[in-house]
């Protein structure tokens, strides 16, 4: 009976797994193919998905993921770890009264400490949650206007282009790997997949 | 140069801009009320006011703060610090009494913001601010303590 027992919590657990972006994929790419990369593909829709899959490095990344967890707490680091002291989102997703996000987060990375920094450090909304969801639920997720903070795709391509603290994952500071490529390649990239129609992966 | 307050003097710093600004309390103001714990915002011993909300002192580079107003324990002032040192003795919260002042700073900060936190505000608020000797319960018990007394 034990040993069914783990193997039904093994079967689980791949299978929950299997649904979700595995974590860490994408941790150890460190460079974003290029727009051009793509133009071979003739089909529209082809393409968009391969530009989507190739952005996605970044979404998944965990400079992104720790700070669009599906609760009130966020993960930290390159093995994304629960944040440690325990903190939470608050009302307004700048942390707890008197616990804020600004206790500890400056308006830029301090090294000597291994803190990371900006002047509007905070977590994504929990409508933007992000662990746990699939590559296709996190497309569709960021196209739909109730999910993303209200962006019509124009702005959501700004977002990610110009953001400053999107813009902050390729500058994590000491001890943490940047987002893959840079941000006007990442930016690039999600105009191309907004300009072919913005296909979504199925899962 | 950067220019801030410090308990309301106004102070200078021309010094190395990454400093922590507790090595500036600590050495050059003499502030030595305020602890140095782990020094990277894991213990909160650190903790005083910049503009009025709680900050880790040990993680806050000088260079970000010119003509930010810092409060530390020595110049904490207020009805909040009247009603939290009021209680802190009453319960006698301290035991070796190295992370108070942060605790207290911490404390503060809640009440100015909530007056009246319920065990989830103060946990959570408080969460940062370890106590090696586990006063924990007494120091939870105080804030309730020092909301009644703002109550009034």
């Amino acid at each position: 009976m034990g040993r069914l027992l783990i193997l039904f919590a093994g079967a689980a657990a791949i299978v929950t797994v299997g649904a979700a972006v595995p974590a860490k994929q994408a941790d150890k790419v460190m460079t974003l193919k290029s727009v051009h990369s793509f133009a071979s593909i003739p089909d529209q829709r082809q393409r968009s998905l391969a530009l989507f899959q190739e952005a996605s490095k970044v979404i998944t990344h965990a400079r992104c993921m720790n700070c669009h967890p599906a609760g009130d707490r966020p993960a930290q680091g390159d093995d994304r770890h629960p944040h440690m002291p325990l903190v939470v989102r608050g009302v307004d997703n700048f942390g707890a009264i008197g616990m804020r996000c600004t206790t500890c987060h400056g308006p830029k990375n301090f090294d000597p400490a291994g803190v990371p920094g900006h002047p509007e450090w905070h977590l994504a909304p929990i409508e933007m949650a992000w662990v746990g969801k699939s590559l296709g639920e996190i497309c569709e997720q960021i196209k739909d206007p109730a999910r993303n903070g209200g962006k019509s795709m124009e702005e959501l391509v700004h977002h990610m282009a110009e953001d400053s603290l999107v813009g902050w994952g390729w500058h994590p500071g000491k001890g943490r790997a940047p987002a893959p490529g840079t941000q006007k390649e990442f930016g690039e990239l999600i105009k191309a997949w907004v300009d072919s129609g913005a296909v979504c992966p199925a899962t | 140069m950067i220019k801030l307050t410090v308990n309301g003097n106004p102070v200078e710093f021309d010094g190395d801009p990454s400093m922590p600004l507790l090595w500036f309390l600590r050495d050059e103001q003499g502030l030595t009320g305020t602890k140095f714990g782990c020094g990277i915002a894991q213990c909160g011993a650190c903790t005083v006011h910049v503009n009025g909300e709680p900050r880790r002192s040990c993680v806050s580079p000088m260079e970000t703060l010119d003509g930010a107003d810092i409060t530390t324990i020595e110049g904490a002032a207020s009805k909040e610090v009247e009603a939290v040192r009021a209680a802190w003795i009453a319960h006698d919260v301290p035991q070796c009494g190295y992370c108070q002042s942060g605790q207290i700073m911490s404390a503060v900060g809640l009440l100015s913001l909530n007056p009246k936190p319920t065990d989830e505000d103060i946990d959570l608020a408080m969460t940062g601010n370890v106590c090696r000797c586990c006063t924990y319960h007494r120091i939870r018990t105080a804030i309730h303590d020092a909301a009644q007394r703002l109550e009034g």
